[in-house]
């Protein structure tokens, strides 16, 4: 359904963030992209909805060539690509009602959106994936009162109501204590199954990613280096993604210490993916 | 380089090199040097006769000032009605203009670097000129009135509320800006969505912080005839009538507390 080939990106600082990416995502498969800081996995899904711009190759979503598209065209195309972020990227001034119905913009003109009149399905339709995420009690909460489970509940719900047919994910559990992380991210496999939802997941919990993807792709320094089913990374699998390391004393899945907090280092991927646009 | 190694042996640490630390007692000498220097010219430049007395005449101005003339104060409602009302209305109109052009200006928002500058450009001019200059060309243009006031009030805000807000712009948090961009909005709906939210607190402030100080500019605008109490101001200091003045003044200080009370409540209601 989604199909990448030969994508390359170069920031204008001359690093590159990825080389010469191939990658097929089937209908309703949920992908977990793994890898270290700095390796170009935020790169890589804001390419598929040109929150930045890749330099070269093709992106294609179904029949549409997302790269070529400009206006109002790749505005629809992103209506078809849910995402949802680490910091879960919600406007905290506004209700959490609000936030949900942004996921709609796409869809409504300015007026109604300026004026919050958004069309009754629509309205239904959030009230739904709000007691389906399960926060029905905090829909006139406003977004900063929510703990960070909750706001991530938020932000999926947002990414939903789009009606996409992708969901881009990144980090979803990064800012998360280890329970509500699971938690997260079975609400995330429970709800691409139910709508057949392809996603791509980046993830730095290798054993989270193990537990709840299809499919693990290793991503060092801009270039895939595994794909394959998630019993198939092994120990020195990881040592070519991450580089050496004592792996065994790797948690197991179900029982383990508090994920560490991600490395700063994400913070000047964000940067420059926000300055690329 | 600032780490070295002491005789002993071990790395030692200072905050400057030797050479920095040199050039900084430089710069000390050279600024107290000038700043003597400014002390001299300005004390050739005086004439101390004037000042020697300044204890006296102040003594004189302020026993001519007292008691102030209570009843001149039923003049004045009128005229301290007005100010308001510049104030007020220059401030609404100065803001109204100045929100499309700190989003222009900003550079996160700027549909286009040239745009930007021309922006910028309608900024700095606004802000170089002072409001009772602004005043004085206006009441030419215009003819003396409260009209010229609440323009040369609106012109002199669109500079100051523009850029800060647009620095308020600048400093928004990009990810919800990325998210809403994500849904596919527009551009108009991603500055709604995304970005308006975000800059709420700093505009209102801005707003009223601005609106504060136009009372206290208001004041003066008639002294160039653009109306308000000001004139009255003008009329009572030709006349010598100084127990008006102090009326006056009384008058202009307890409407800048008054208004200084509301600002802070109101920016305190909504931040």
């Amino acid at each position: 359904m989604l199909t990448l080939s030969g994508v390359t990106k170069r920031y204008p600082t001359g690093d590159r963030a990825l080389t010469d990416i191939q990658l097929t995502l089937p209908k309703g498969q949920v992908m977990a992209l793994i890898g270290p800081s700095g390796a170009g996995k935020s790169t890589l899904i804001r390419c598929v909805n040109r929150l930045v711009e890749p330099t070269q190759g093709s992106i294609r979503l179904e029949e549409t060539e997302i790269t070529r598209l400009s206006g109002n065209a790749l505005r629809q195309a992103r209506r078809s690509m849910g995402m949802i972020f680490q910091e879960y990227a919600l406007v905290d001034r506004l209700s959490v009602m609000e936030n949900v119905l942004s996921g709609r913009l796409g869809y409504v003109g300015f007026w109604r959106s300026f004026l919050r009149r958004y069309p009754q399905d629509a309205v239904a339709e959030a009230f739904r994936l709000l007691e389906r995420v399960g926060l029905p009690h905090a829909i006139d909460k406003r977004a900063d009162a929510l703990s960070g489970g909750q706001r991530q509940r938020v932000g999926i719900a947002r990414a939903l109501l789009q009606s996409p047919k992708l969901l881009l994910v990144d980090e979803p559990t990064a800012s998360l204590d280890p329970k509500t992380s699971r938690q997260i991210m079975r609400l995330i496999r429970e709800l691409c199954a139910e709508r057949e939802l392809a996603a791509i997941i980046n993830i730095h919990d290798v054993a989270l990613a193990q537990q709840f993807a299809d499919r693990i792709v290793g991503l060092r320094a801009g270039e895939i280096v595994f794909d394959g089913l998630p019993n198939e990374l092994t120990s020195d699998m990881l040592t070519t993604i991450y580089g050496e390391e004592e792996w065994d004393t790797t948690p197991e899945p179900m029982d383990d210490e508090p994920a560490a907090e991600p490395p700063r280092a994400r913070v000047f991927e964000g940067l420059a993916a926000g300055g690329a646009q | 380089m600032p780490v070295s190694l002491t005789p002993q042996g071990l790395p030692a640490w200072q905050q400057r090199t030797t050479r920095a630390q040199w050039l900084q007692y430089a710069a000390w000498l050279l600024g107290i040097s000038l700043f003597l220097l400014c002390w001299k010219v300005i004390s050739d430049n005086t004439m101390w006769v004037f000042v020697e007395d300044a204890g006296r005449q102040g003594s004189d101005l302020l026993s001519r000032m007292l008691p102030p003339r209570w009843d001149y104060a039923s003049v004045l409602w009128k005229p301290m009605w007005d100010t308001l009302n510049i104030a007020t209305l220059g401030t609404a109109i100065g803001i109204m203009m100045a929100f499309p052009v700190a989003f222009l200006a900003a550079r996160n928002t700027t549909p286009h670097p040239l745009v930007r500058s021309v922006a910028l450009m309608v900024i700095v001019s606004s802000r170089s000129i002072n409001s009772l200059i602004w005043a004085m060309l206006l009441v030419t243009i215009l003819g003396p009135g409260v009209l010229a006031g609440i323009i040369a009030i609106a012109l002199r805000s669109i500079g100051f509320v523009g850029k800060l807000l647009y620095e308020a712009i600048e400093e928004i948090h990009p990810t919800p800006v990325e998210a809403i961009s994500a849904t596919g909005a527009t551009r108009l709906q991603v500055m709604n969505y995304g970005v308006l939210p975000q800059i709420m607190p700093a505009f209102a402030g801005i707003s009223v912080y601005r609106w504060d100080i136009n009372i206290r500019e208001s004041t003066v605008l008639g002294l160039v005839g653009a109306g308000g109490i000001g004139l009255q101001l003008n009329a009572s200091i030709n006349n010598l009538a100084w127990n008006q003045v102090s009326v006056i003044f009384i008058m202009i200080f307890a409407t800048v507390l008054v208004s200084e009370w509301i600002s802070a409540r109101v920016r305190h209601a909504i931040i």
